[in-house]
């Protein structure tokens, strides 16, 4: 029996034993291996945190309230993103080409806020008039104003090291993580225009074609949800205590 | 025709149609000829530590001799560890994952040819990248490189750089490579060919993969966390301003323990695979062997501080690894004993890939026993650290691994090459590997209870180590002697060997049911399967009517043949990659980070190319 | 034919054959044996480990038989046969998981028993025999709190005396990299991990020298780290303490004051210190402390032997040895700091003459 071998491939609807797409899968795995990532960065944070050996420590830094307005952008960017997905669904290509552009803009804003976050971490600067009366006026100091005023040779003290990866574990440990979840935000605003450049030329990003964008859809909501673990475990535990603790 | 927003030129290079020679090979996607490539060059690379070993036995051959320098043994031991892990075990079984899984499984390739490519390529880029660090000075910290051995005061050389980035590089290949078999084994499986029919040595990769996808990202970190305190002062590992250097221990190990399960699933599931076929008889006990196989692989997380129990980490810790370790021996003896009761009531055909799976099982039990002595952690204070170490290890990985490798390029020989290999001189190599693998290590574990540490370039006289280590030393020619007789049998066959039939053993399972060697696609129809070992069932007519699982067979039984098409690709987003390593190690010749800048847009223009490339249709 | 009940009675005679092999192979008269527990912790731990030597040895046996009498009872004899095709056995999935689980947990008993015996030194032991041990590439720092000022400690290097019969605390440290305190005779190893502050504890039941090697791969010259631990009756160890405490020697021979100005001069005196007491816990030096070099038994770490067969220092050994390390350095250990920072080494103009080396070697030697 003669076989026609065709070199071609329709992948997207070739048999699969589970009736699952190959790519769908291949993200999964793939974000399988980045939670492990993640997860590894996030435990090295965690196993060094409190263990600073001079300051500026956390609570010296975190803005939460500027934070959580990036955090806001961010979720809000996965809305925008499944609104995208969902307009492509109905074959609306110009509503899926502005809720894309949403989405890395909005994806660009976040990468704004961390990048305003870093250069103010690094030129945080502590300027304390008199450490005597700062201490009384405060009742105690924290951490990191003791330790100034406890190697400050006389009553005003004024610093400009700010915190930077050099510094100390925090900032070690800190600036790793929320940078490597800026690469991967980075990556993710890149493939989105890409898809939403690739949305002009003709039949590359149809409805049938869907899967594309659901990949990059799901990538982005990956990285998402490691910041909403970022932002809780590092940031809103890093700066309210635990009741009782 | 393109409307795009910005200009951007339109370029169009064309897929390659049938490439010749050398383009073939660079353009491949076939995973049976990316199979070949991986165990060539991982064989290749095999010897290159074989050498490495060599050396160092000659300078252990006796006390305080001067064959080579301390910085020179040190390099030498450094690299042949990660060699004989990275660059030879792990890509022997890519070697067989790749050639064997789709046709185990009645598949006409991987789920993704050209990641499969990117993979091969990706693995040379790293390898080529450890060997040749050793111009101007290897990396000499040991192959799991403790902190703050490996910092930029204690080790300004490059060739820390080279293993950190080496291992990076590999450590992509070898996670496309898992993605890949992931989404084959699940998802390109033939009708009929439910998980509790999948060919042993399937599932055995199957776990393996997802060790690897979950254990590497572990290493990447570690090794990112490094780079940034050598090339950038963080504090990760700097004890002066509060860093341990005991997290380096930890993340490593975390890694490093899944890792020899890596190193030993593939070469269990390749016995499991010959034991049958030469006992002609079932595996005994199926479903627990798959299912000792999937505890091992959960429960070798739970065990890693066992590497570290002379560091102080407490006696509770110390008690809780000491626990996880001794109950992983369980599952890892409910094998053993399924193994021998294969064989038990058989017809046992004793040639050469049965010769070498036996030897796996007398020499891993051996090694196996001393990692329980291992595992007695009161007593590994006297046992880590020394000989007793390398001991244990030889054992398990060559006289276990390395011997169900060999086990499976003999019974895999005829299919893959299509000749058959002379069995009197395949014989003679078993014969010289069991007894060179027993001279040169079994003295090890004397040595390492009288005393001897590890790592070490020389010992002084009258410690009276001096026998066992000549001994040692003396079994390596042994070693040596086997692997000529077998580069000679299968080199010579390979080209000039009398033509194999399909199924020269009467074997078991779907590769078999094929031409040696397969046809480009593998099967002319995708097979419907009924049960397990479903070709010998098919041979001797004993198949229960079976329903396949889910999909139509209509799907798949097509009479049209669609075969994934050669691609440059994967091979030129390898080369950025590779580019890119030299790019961040040498990272200020000319231009800070020059090269790392072009070897990532080497990259970036292969993975856009690779996503956009242009399906030819011929018709 | 095979006989099954042959090959049953064979078992014994081959275990009792391993364990002859086994024990061939272990020689307690070797230096850093650790079949020759000289110590309660070496002892305790040994023991364990003859526990699991035995039942390691048993299942070696019953399943290296099993797999050999399967191999030759089941050779094929006929092509054409087919065996039964047995699928498993439950009864038997269940024996041999419950089995080796049974002996894994009865050694797990003394083995965790052990651990804890081996963490924590004894409610008796003293706070003066506590002892620092820290690392440097490549030998080993030693310290021992002042008998008669407890804000004082006295500094030595190498050689480590302590007295028999009683347990003695170890703190460890390092200023570098990891290595691993291990006297093989008397306890399992501890790494010496910087900043990690680990404790061990060891006793001596007899007087005797035991060999002790750095057992964590600590770079260049990890092979050439070695000390010994001298253990000595209470006074004895008391007389050495008193006697390590004083100053250096000041012998008025004119070739060894000439060396006392050689030593100055080639800036020996900027990483070794000829004085072992200094303040509690008070920075350490580059050096190994020389104040009382000529009394020990080895040089550079247990590397060059000052004796012959462990008995008194020989003046002649110990002036070749010392003429040699002081020569080329590196030839003895490479990558020693001495050779690589050292000025004299560094630079070939400041390189020592003969003379000078003579006269160091002259003025060392004093210092008993």
């Amino acid at each position: 029996m003669s076989t026609d071998v065709h070199n071609n491939t329709h992948e997207d609807h070739d048999y699969t034993t589970t009736g699952l797409n190959h790519r769908k899968m291949l993200m999964w795995a793939f974000l399988g291996s980045d939670c492990m990532f993640f997860g590894a960065l996030i435990a090295t944070y965690l196993v060094y945190q409190g263990k600073s050996l001079v300051g500026p420590y956390p609570i010296d830094v975190f803005d939460i309230p500027v934070t959580s307005v990036s955090t806001f952008v961010l979720l809000m960017s996965s809305m925008s993103m499944v609104l995208a997905y969902a307009a492509l669904t109905q074959n609306k290509i110009n509503g899926f080409r502005i809720w894309m552009a949403s989405t890395a803009i909005m994806g660009a804003t976040f990468i704004g806020f961390q990048v305003y976050e870093f250069s103010s971490f690094s030129t945080f600067h502590v300027d304390i008039e008199s450490c005597a009366e700062q201490k009384v006026k405060y009742g105690k100091f924290d951490d990191y104003e003791a330790e100034l005023c406890s190697n400050a040779k006389d009553d005003h003290v004024e610093t400009h090291d700010g915190l930077k990866p050099q510094t100390n574990l925090f900032g070690t440990t800190f600036y790793t993580l929320t940078g490597f979840h800026g690469a991967h935000v980075t990556l993710g605003i890149v493939w989105i225009l890409s898809l939403l450049f690739l949305s002009y030329k003709k039949g590359m990003i149809t409805p049938e074609r869907h899967l594309d964008v659901d990949l990059a859809a799901l990538y982005w909501h990956f990285v998402d949800v490691v910041w909403i673990v970022i932002f809780t475990v590092i940031y809103l535990f890093g700066v309210f205590p635990f009741p009782g603790s | 025709m393109s409307s795009l927003p910005i200009p951007v030129p339109n370029i169009k290079i064309s897929r390659p149609v049938n490439p010749t020679g050398i383009w073939s090979w660079l353009t491949t996607v076939d995973h049976k000829r990316i199979g070949i490539m991986y165990g060539i060059t991982a064989f290749i690379l095999f010897l290159s530590g074989g050498i490495e070993a060599t050396i160092m036995r000659l300078q252990l051959a006796g006390p305080e001799l001067d064959i080579v320098s301390a910085a020179i043994y040190n390099q030498l031991f450094t690299m042949h560890g990660t060699t004989m892990i990275f660059l030879a075990i792990m890509p022997l079984s890519a070697a067989f994952f790749n050639y064997l899984i789709p046709l185990q499984i009645g598949a006409r390739d991987v789920a993704f040819p050209r990641l499969n490519a990117f993979s091969y390529w990706t693995f040379l880029g790293g390898a080529l990248m450890l060997k040749l660090s050793w111009i101007g000075g290897a990396t000499d910290a040991g192959w799991f490189g403790y902190a703050p051995l490996t910092s930029i005061d204690q080790n300004p050389g490059k060739g820390i750089d080279f293993w950190i980035l080496s291992l990076q590089i590999l450590g992509v290949a070898s996670l496309g490579s898992a993605f890949n078999f992931i989404v084959t084994i699940i998802n390109l499986r033939a009708p009929g060919m439910t998980w509790m029919r999948l060919p042993l040595f399937t599932w055995m990769s199957f776990i393996t993969a997802i060790l690897l996808v979950l254990a590497f990202p572990v290493i990447t970190v570690a090794l990112i966390e490094l780079t940034f305190d050598r090339y950038f002062a963080f504090n990760f590992f700097n004890v002066a301003n509060g860093g341990s250097v005991v997290l380096w221990q930890h993340l490593f190990w975390v890694f490093g323990h899944p890792e020899v399960y890596i190193l030993i699933l593939p070469a269990m599931g390749i016995v499991s695979e010959v034991l049958p076929v030469f006992s002609r008889k079932p595996l005994f006990g199926y479903a627990t062997v798959v299912l000792a196989g999937a505890i091992i692989a959960f429960m070798g997380w739970m065990v890693w501080s066992h590497h570290m129990f002379t560091v102080g980490l407490g006696p509770v810790a110390n008690t809780v690894f000491t626990i996880t370790t001794m109950l992983i021996a369980v599952p890892t003896g409910i094998k053993m004993f399924n193994w021998i009761g294969t064989i038990w009531g058989g017809s046992l055909k004793l040639n050469t890939p049965m010769l070498f799976s036996l030897g796996f099982i007398a020499m891993f039990l051996i090694g196996g026993l001393s990692g329980v002595m291992h595992a007695v952690s009161a007593h590994d204070a006297q046992q880590q650290d020394t000989y007793f170490v390398p001991a244990h290890i030889h054992y398990v990985l060559f006289g276990g691994a390395i011997m169900a490798i060999l086990s499976g390029i003999y019974f895999w020989f005829p299919k893959f090459s299509g000749k058959m290999y002379s069995e009197r001189e395949g014989k003679l190599h078993f014969w010289l590997m069991m007894i060179g693998q027993n001279v040169t290590f079994f003295p090890m574990h004397f040595v390492g209870l009288d005393g001897m540490p590890r790592r070490i370039y020389t010992y002084a006289e009258g410690m009276g180590w001096d026998l066992w280590n000549a001994v040692a030393t003396a079994g390596v020619f042994i070693l040596i002697a086997g692997f000529l007789v077998m580069i000679n049998n299968l080199g010579r066959h390979w080209r000039n060997g009398p033509t194999a039939t399909d199924d020269p053993w009467d074997a078991r399972t779907l590769e078999w049911s094929i031409s040696s060697p397969p046809p480009h696609y593998n099967f002319e129809e995708i097979p419907v399967v009924r049960s397990l070992d479903d070709w010998w069932e098919t041979k001797y007519g004993t198949h229960e009517k079976a329903v396949p699982v889910s999909g139509s067979s209509e799907d798949a039984h097509n009479s049209d043949i669609h075969m994934p098409q050669p691609s440059y690709w994967p091979a030129v987003t390898s080369l950025g990659l590779f580019v890119g390593g030299y790019g961040i190690v040498f990272n200020d010749l000319l231009f800070p980070y020059l090269f790392a800048g072009i070897g990532l847009l080497i990259t970036v223009i292969g993975v856009y190319a690779w996503s956009l490339e242009p399906v030819n249709d011929p018709e | 034919m095979l006989n099954f009940n042959k090959f049953k009675q064979a078992i014994p005679l081959v275990l009792t054959l391993l364990i002859s092999l086994v024990l061939i192979a272990c020689y307690p008269e070797h230096n850093q044996s650790t079949f020759d527990a000289a110590g309660p912790v070496a002892e305790k731990q040994l023991n364990v480990f003859w526990w699991i030597l035995i039942g390691a040895a048993i299942v070696f046996v019953i399943v290296e038989a099993a797999l050999a009498y399967a191999i030759i009872k089941y050779r094929r004899k006929d092509e054409s046969e087919t065996p039964k095709q047995t699928h498993g056995n439950a009864k038997l999935e269940l024996v041999w998981t419950t089995l080796p689980a049974l002996m894994l947990i009865i050694i797990a008993i003394p083995t965790i028993n052990t651990l804890f015996y081996a963490a924590e030194p004894p409610k008796h032991a003293l706070e003066q025999h506590t002892l620092q041990a820290i690392g440097h590439q490549w030998w080993f720092e030693f310290r021992y709190p002042s008998p008669s000022d407890e804000n004082k400690e006295i500094v030595t290097a190498n050689e480590v005396y302590i007295p028999v019969g009683y347990p003695i605390s170890i703190e460890l440290d390092s200023v570098d990299v990891i290595h691993s305190f291990w006297v093989p005779k008397l306890a399992g190893k501890v790494d010496m991990v910087p900043a990690e502050g680990n404790k061990m504890w060891f006793e001596a039941d007899e007087p005797g020298v035991y060999y002790g090697q750095c057992a964590e791969y600590c770079g260049d010259s990890h092979a050439n780290m070695r000390f010994r631990v001298v253990a000595v009756p209470e006074n004895e160890f008391n007389d050495w303490l008193a006697y390590q405490s004083a100053p250096a020697i000041e012998s008025p021979d004119a070739l060894a004051l000439s060396g006392q100005e050689v030593f100055k001069s080639a800036g020996c005196s900027g990483c070794h210190a000829l004085k072992t007491v200094v303040n509690k816990g008070s920075k350490g030096r580059i050096g190994p402390n020389l104040t009382h070099v000529a009394s020990r038994r080895h040089l550079a770490a247990g590397v060059l032997t000052n004796s012959e067969d462990g008995g008194p220092v020989n003046d002649s050994y110990l002036q070749d040895n010392l003429r040699n390390w002081i020569k080329d350095p590196n030839s003895i250990k490479p990558g020693n700091i001495m050779s690589a920072q050292g000025v004299v080494y560094t630079d070939p103009d400041r390189k020592l003459t003969e003379e000078e080396i003579s006269a160091l070697v002259g003025y060392l030697t004093t210092l008993k």
